[in-house]
């Protein structure tokens, strides 16, 4: 993982540089959690609201990832989970109106929010790859026309079943873990196990190697005989279906559709992608970090524990996220061919 | 110049045509007539009543926001900003607005100044983190707009400094001073001509300046930039600055020119509204007016739309992301309409080149 995107021979600056941020935020998180641990519910309450709300910046943060990676710069996350969420939502609604069960409503609607946000990644690739757009451009009309197209077909009233909690058997008898990791929704699960699978995924196979190529240097995988075009098709359309998922995580959570319901959770995706450095495990950090920027800030205001007004609470993640950023004074090197279409000469 | 002027507004206008056809599927789709909905629209945004004046009014901020994104790219920065930077403007402009006691040849450009100044202070700290600890602007605007939206909610809620004492329970500023509103002349919002001034002063300074011409190479190749002796620090803090200034004082004329007091919530989108705005300007300052224009007008026309047609106004989104997607792609738009040359207009900047840092 570490030699993947060094393009010098790692020093020991650049090993601290690295990890540093970690450290301070691992150090920050502790600290806070120590002193809250008298409590041991209310700790218990941040944990599990830092994993629910990291789930969904982790899928977006993937999607933009593994686009860039493949050489194409996805600013549409935040449209793709508007667009996944209203599809999905209305799958789930009308297939639970038409009286099916309930799992296979939920379901059907999973699948129909995913192949929606995967639609939009083979639209963006086909800007991209194909009619060679500015990327910023696709990503922006993907942004507006989902929220547009949402606004204007979404009827209210409207109602879908909801997600069922999964307790891991076990698991979910810990003290304090099994709480904040084992207690969570379907797809709450499945976020982190994507996580882990995009992480094996680019380092360890023969795709992931085929895609960090066409992502620095498409010019020498086409040489070796990948197909750069088809492989980039490929790549937004998986990457889609992450931010699909994202989508229906909104949905998990409010079991309902709601106008322009992403909120800016795709333009935070971005941040969480560039703060991880295009490295999965970095997104997963920089995830659960602002998850828990945002779980403890709404702890804090709910205790009223500083006599201070809700706005500011609420300014707490993001003031956070830039003081960390500020301070770890890294710079995230985005993959060398990110936001120019391929020439095959 | 008449066949240059044809050939680089053939696009754009063909692309505006796809656009409504678009819109006209999605509205025959939902069993509406689209003749009816384009014909209110068009009323709405240019005649009866004061329908013009609108038009103007919804461009201004699209103008001022287009501005403070396109100047952005052109040293390579991505400003996500706008809205952040907008609501601070436009809530600093109604402090200067309520709380000083000024003739108003000197009111109100002071309170646009004040509401400019104080976006630019944090574009200047976007820049300077960029120059000095590497930390992706990208990031810093995106966060920055939650963090700025929250404070400017509080500066007007009722625990904050800057409550209308008369408002109940209202979250918002008292009513500024007369002496700081920007006037009507024959129903016309003159604000729209500070914007206008603003985006020929953008153009000048892009476009005929030294300092414009460092700008550009910072954001054409840093280390070239660099080669040359300019300070490239130094040009990243200065264009974010700029970029924010021009931002805020988009939200100081919506507070001075329309509003007349500032209310959290009233001004939502509006920041989002400039990316669009400068991609279909290609950049270009001038480019800026009519593009604010052509989108103010399709906002001032859709609540008419509304109310004569019974369409929803957030159609209007659809048809402006089908027009940008097809100026973006003049092949899609030469392919559909079988036109000869049609061409983008391309200056050879790439929007995407900043992204790298």
């Amino acid at each position: 993982m570490t030699t993947a995107t060094a393009t010098t021979s790692p020093t020991v600056k650049a090993t601290i540089s690295k990890y540093l941020p970690w450290a301070i935020a691992l150090a920050v998180m502790f600290a806070i959690l120590f002193a809250m641990s008298w409590d041991s519910r209310q700790t218990e309450a941040v944990g599990a609201a830092t994993v629910r709300a990291a789930a969904p910046l982790l899928l977006g943060a993937l999607c933009g990832l593994i686009g860039e990676r493949s050489g194409i710069i996805n600013i549409g996350i935040e449209g793709q989970i508007l667009l996944s969420a209203y599809c999905g939502f209305m799958v789930s609604s009308l297939s639970a109106d038409a009286s099916l069960p309930t799992v296979i409503s939920l379901i059907l609607g999973v699948v129909g929010g995913v192949a929606a946000s995967a639609l939009v990644g083979f639209f963006m690739a086909w800007c991209a790859v194909s009619l060679k757009m500015d990327q910023i451009i696709a990503g922006t009309v993907v942004n507006i026309f989902a929220l547009g197209f949402t606004s204007y077909a979404y009827v209210q009233g409207r109602t879908q079943p909801r997600y069922p909690n999964w307790t891991v058997p076990g698991l979910s008898e810990l003290p304090f873990v099994g709480d904040v990791l084992f207690n969570h929704g379907p797809l709450t699960y499945l976020a982190f196990f994507c996580v882990v699978g995009v992480h094996i995924a680019l380092f360890r196979t023969t795709w992931g190697l085929r895609t960090r190529a066409i992502g620095e240097h498409p010019g020498a995988a086409d040489t070796v005989g990948v197909d750069v075009a088809r492989m980039r098709y490929k790549n937004m359309i998986i990457a889609g279906a992450m931010a699909g998922l994202a989508g229906m995580l909104l949905i998990q959570s409010a079991s309902a559709f709601s106008r322009n319901m992403s909120n800016g959770k795709g333009f935070i995706a971005l941040a969480v992608m560039l703060f991880g450095r295009y490295r999965p495990l970095g997104v997963l950090g920089a995830a659960l970090l602002l998850g828990f920027f945002t779980a403890l800030q709404s702890q804090l205001q709910f205790n009223q524990a500083f006599d201070i007004p809700p706005q500011f609470f609420g300014m707490i993640p993001f003031l956070l996220t830039i003081a960390v950023l500020a301070v770890a004074g890294l710079a995230a090197r985005p993959p060398a061919a990110a936001g120019s279409p391929y020439e095959k000469e | 110049m008449i066949e240059r002027l044809r050939a680089s507004a053939l696009l754009p206008f063909l692309a505006v045509i796809l656009g409504l056809i678009v819109g006209a599927l999605l509205i025959l789709v939902a069993g509406k007539n689209p003749w009816v909905a384009y014909s209110a629209m068009v009323e709405g945004a240019f005649f009866g009543g004061n329908a013009f004046g609108r038009t103007l009014e919804k461009a201004t901020p699209l103008i001022m926001g287009g501005l403070a994104v396109a100047v952005a790219f052109k040293a390579g920065l991505f400003n996500i900003g706008g809205q952040g930077q907008l609501l601070l403007g436009a809530a600093f402009a109604a402090w200067a607005g309520f709380t000083f006691d000024l003739p108003m040849i000197v009111h109100i450009p002071v309170a646009l100044i004040v509401g400019g100044l104080v976006a630019a202070l944090i574009g200047a700290i976007v820049g300077g983190l960029k120059a000095y600890r590497g930390t992706h602007e990208v990031i810093t605007t995106i966060m920055l707009n939650f963090v700025l939206g929250n404070f400017t909610d509080w500066l007007a809620s009722r625990d904050g400094p800057w409550n209308d004492p008369e408002g109940g329970a209202l979250a918002r500023t008292p009513l500024i001073a007369d002496s700081a509103q920007i006037p009507r002349v024959g129903g016309l919002p003159t604000g729209f001509l500070v914007a206008v001034g603003l985006a020929v002063l953008c153009w000048w300074l892009i476009e005929r300046s030294t300092f414009g011409f460092e700008i550009k190479t910072a954001g054409l190749n840093k280390n070239a930039a660099t080669y040359a002796g300019i300070g490239v620090n130094k040009i990243l803090i200065l264009t974010m600055a700029i970029s924010a200034f021009l931002a805020g004082v988009g939200g100081a004329i919506e507070t001075q020119g329309v509003t007349n007091r500032f209310e959290p919530g009233f001004n939502t989108g509006l920041g989002f509204d400039g990316i669009t705005i400068a991609l279909l300007a290609r950049t270009n300052p001038l480019a800026v007016v009519p593009a604010a224009l052509l989108f103010g007008a399709m906002d001032a026309g859709s609540s008419l739309m509304q109310s004569q047609a019974r369409i929803a106004p957030e159609i209007i989104a659809v048809i402006q992301a089908a027009i940008l997607f097809f100026i973006a792609a003049p092949t899609v738009v030469q392919y559909i309409t079988r036109a000869r040359n049609v061409s983008s207009e391309d200056d050879g900047v790439r929007l995407s080149a900043g992204w790298g840092g």
